[in-house]
């Protein structure tokens, strides 16, 4: 378990560089010279494109917010039970979890995202019964793909993680719940989960912030996040550099804001400190 | 077309001869590797050499590295690509119209392997750092003391003592760096990713085609395992068994 968590931080942005003791000598040379760097990208630089697009891209970064925020959610709810199940399920249902998470971390994102999108996507319309059901006009769309592949990759990627989360709480805190003559769906549901949760928190930021890094390549399969509309904004203005770093600029702040957001939840849960 | 489950398959597709598509995929395959295989070694060096610069170089040393880290884990690795893509082939373009040499043709295997590697030697320094704190101290302070030359204490002790502790992440950035290769597919370089979407496209057979790739990923991502297993076992010995 030490080497996959420490794995994830290495991997992963969990923590903001410290402010403390901030302002040493050197520093307010280096910011100087990054000011005077960030001076000219505005001076030498095009940015008159800026105010034309600025309602798009904000509209993009919502997409992005939302397709983090969705993936992550039904992702986290599809991890528990295959977290669940390679702890404590029978020995089918943990061998289609393992090989559920296997196949899904062996294999590339986009080539998912591509395969549900190009393939499903070319299968479906050959069935008459999904061409006449309700769901014919969501699967026309593009975004629906998109969730799927994302909502799939995090739950195989945090099912491994609860999986450890789940082996890791202490059974005799399970089998005090048990001695209390709480039900077993009760001992689950105030103990095993809130413990488990607790524990796979920083590693849950990590997978949060390496899944808001992977929310771009749904711009591959022509949903308009701010991926998309910067995509956009290169092929008008014929620009190479100017609408990237901006976006760089974007996705940093996006990943300081959950780091941030995260900091507070792990702060929110007491924990016992001598 | 029909739903007849037959016809939906067609294995004849995926046959090593022209008509068939089999050595395009497998030479997709062989560049992925060879971008994973070149930018991970770069990322190696980077994150080797940034590791030592985070623990022993200067203040802005660290300052600048703590910048680069923090920016390659926190923007997504295909604005990465794109910017260092575009920006590197430029420099490079610029640098050689500067010294006279007109504008030079950037394979797209070199610019591949320099932007994976670039984003790989910012994880890696944060795996090596790790590891090289986990090597007792008095180690090295011992090699210092019988006046060894810092490259040989790296060489000698740092590196060997380190190496247990940092595998399980090295081995990480490798199955990574398998996995970032299919991004380039963005940029237009032939690897796997890219070649099975043209095949898909081509002859229509989507479903075949993405599932061989996945399986050719898959196929790489466990042999990995297998040699990683080895490699710690080898790494291992001496250690007390954890288990």
């Amino acid at each position: 378990m030490m080497s996959e968590e420490s794995t994830i931080e290495a991997t992963a942005l969990t923590q903001l560089p410290s402010g403390r003791g901030f302002f040493k000598p050197h520093r307010l040379v280096l910011m100087a010279v990054a000011a005077a760097i960030l001076f000219c990208a505005i001076w030498f630089m095009r940015w008159d494109w800026l105010p034309d697009y600025a309602g798009r891209l904000a509209h993009g970064v919502g997409v992005t917010l939302l397709m983090l925020v969705g993936t992550c959610l039904l992702g986290f709810l599809l991890a528990v039970p295959i977290g669940l199940v390679q702890v404590a399920g029978p020995w089918p249902l943990k061998l289609l979890a393992k090989g559920f998470c296997t196949v899904i971390r062996g294999t590339p994102l986009l080539l998912q995202l591509w395969l549900l999108y190009y393939g499903l996507g070319s299968l479906f319309p050959q069935f008459p019964a999904i061409r006449q059901s309700f769901l014919w006009p969501l699967l026309r769309e593009a975004w629906p793909y998109g969730v799927a592949a994302l909502t799939i990759s995090f739950a195989a990627y945090e099912g491994e993680v609860m999986r450890g989360a789940f082996a890791g709480v202490p059974a005799g805190e399970l089998e005090a719940a048990r001695a209390y003559g709480m039900s077993r769906w009760k001992v689950f549901r105030r103990i095993w989960l809130p413990r488990a949760v607790h524990r796979a928190l920083p590693t849950l930021n990590g997978e949060t912030v390496l899944q808001l890094k992977s929310t771009p390549l749904v711009a591959t399969i022509t949903v308009i996040d701010v991926y998309a509309v910067v995509s956009k904004i290169r092929q008008v203005t014929y620009l190479t550099y100017e609408p990237l770093l901006l976006l760089a600029l974007i996705y940093l702040c996006l990943t300081a804001l959950l780091v941030l957001a995260f900091r507070y939840f792990e702060n929110k849960i007491p924990t016992r400190s001598a | 077309m029909a739903a007849d489950p037959a016809s939906l398959i067609d294995w004849s597709l995926l046959a090593f001869d022209p008509p068939g598509w089999g050595a395009v995929l497998l030479a997709g395959l062989m560049n992925s590797i060879k971008i994973a295989i070149g930018g991970y070694s770069l990322g190696l060096v980077l994150g080797t050499g940034g590791a030592f610069g985070k623990l022993y170089g200067g203040p802005v040393t660290k300052d600048l590295l703590e910048v680069y880290t923090t920016v390659v884990r926190a923007v997504p690795e295909l604005v990465l690509i794109l910017l260092l893509y575009y920006a590197g082939t430029d420099l490079l373009n610029r640098l050689a119209a500067a010294a006279g040499y007109g504008t030079v043709d950037i394979s797209g295997l070199a610019a591949g392997i320099f932007v994976i590697g670039v984003v790989q030697g910012a994880y890696a320094t944060e795996v090596m750092r790790g590891a090289i704190r986990a090597v007792p101290p008095g180690q090295i302070e011992a090699a210092r003391a019988f006046g060894m030359p810092p490259l040989l204490i790296l060489w000698r002790v740092t590196f060997p003592a380190m190496l247990p502790h940092a595998l399980p992440g090295l081995s990480n950035l490798w199955l990574i760096a398998t996995k970032d290769t299919a991004l380039l597919a963005v940029v237009g370089f032939s690897e796997l990713t890219l070649v099975t979407r043209q095949a898909a496209g081509s002859t229509k057979a989507y479903m075949l085609f993405f599932c061989a790739a996945g399986a050719l990923y898959l196929a790489l991502t466990l042999v990995s395992n297998l040699v990683i297993r080895l490699i710690e076992l080898r790494a291992r010995r001496g250690w007390v068994s954890t288990r």
